[in-house]
């Protein structure tokens, strides 16, 4: 059986290629069907906010990536509660349907998974 | 026991140094490493064209000896090497005439399925130079 994968995605959208990059690793293990799930964590809840404007960066929308996860198979995604209760986010209000965690179910996810990625 | 390295510093980095001791106790524990791959900012370890200041240890030039020495597979990540200027003599030639920087023969420019790859023939993945 294939080794299980969890990506924790810890940058924010607009800090350089990190972020882009950690997705594409999620991307890439999509399509070759491995199981894998992502956590955004820190500030990589910011890659979930709605209605960004990377147009005013002269940057790519990150979000079209996000968006292309469940098209590669990849929907497994969660997202620390804590993260974003410290930056004045809601669950609710993300781009793409990650189930918030505690601490306890973050280390619950981290303890399920084979390997694990943080970038 | 197999071991997969990926690495996502660039070679002026603590981790860069840590990863290659790292896997110096590898094989002088007697396990395998299957595969290195370098991603992020770490495929400047690829690249001929970095200057180690004298006084200074040339983490770089450790990690091209070990690697020859011990003839590992050596991946770097074609994507994220082409944003940070590190091509081999194909991609050079590829993109319009530039310069090449990648020259020993022993780095392999590929994609991503090559992490993967390596994690899963792996018993353990080891990440250096994360956030």
């Amino acid at each position: 059986m294939a080794k299980s994968l969890l990506l924790i995605c810890r940058q924010s959208p607009w800090a350089g290629p990190p972020a882009r990059e950690a997705l594409d690793i999620a991307l890439a293990g999509g399509a070759f069907e491995l199981p894998l799930a992502l956590l955004f964590l820190d500030d990589g809840v910011f890659q979930l906010v709605a209605d960004q404007n990377p147009s005013a960066l002269e940057q790519k929308d990150l979000q079209a990536n996000l968006r292309a996860l469940p098209l590669f198979g990849v929907d497994q995604l969660y997202v620390c509660q804590r993260s974003l209760a410290e930056r004045g986010l809601n669950a609710d209000s993300l781009v793409l349907p990650a189930h918030p965690l505690d601490e306890a179910g973050l280390r619950a996810l981290i303890a399920e998974h084979d390997q694990s990625v943080t970038l | 026991m197999k071991f997969a390295i990926a690495l996502f510093a660039p070679p002026q980095a603590p981790s860069s140094r840590r990863a290659l001791r790292f896997a110096e106790a590898v094989l002088a524990g007697g396990h395998e490493i299957v595969r290195l791959f370098f991603y992020q900012d770490a495929v400047q370890h690829a690249s001929a064209a970095l200057v180690c200041a004298q006084d200074e240890t040339d983490i770089a030039a450790q990690w091209i000896r070990f690697i020859q020495d011990n003839q590992l597979d050596s991946v770097v990540c074609i994507a994220a090497a082409l944003r940070r200027g590190v091509l081999d003599a194909g991609e050079a030639q590829r993109h319009g005439g530039r310069p090449a920087v990648v020259e020993q023969p022993q780095w392999a420019l590929s994609g991503l399925g090559q992490l993967h790859e390596a994690a899963q023939l792996a018993d353990r993945l080891i990440c250096f130079g994360g956030p």
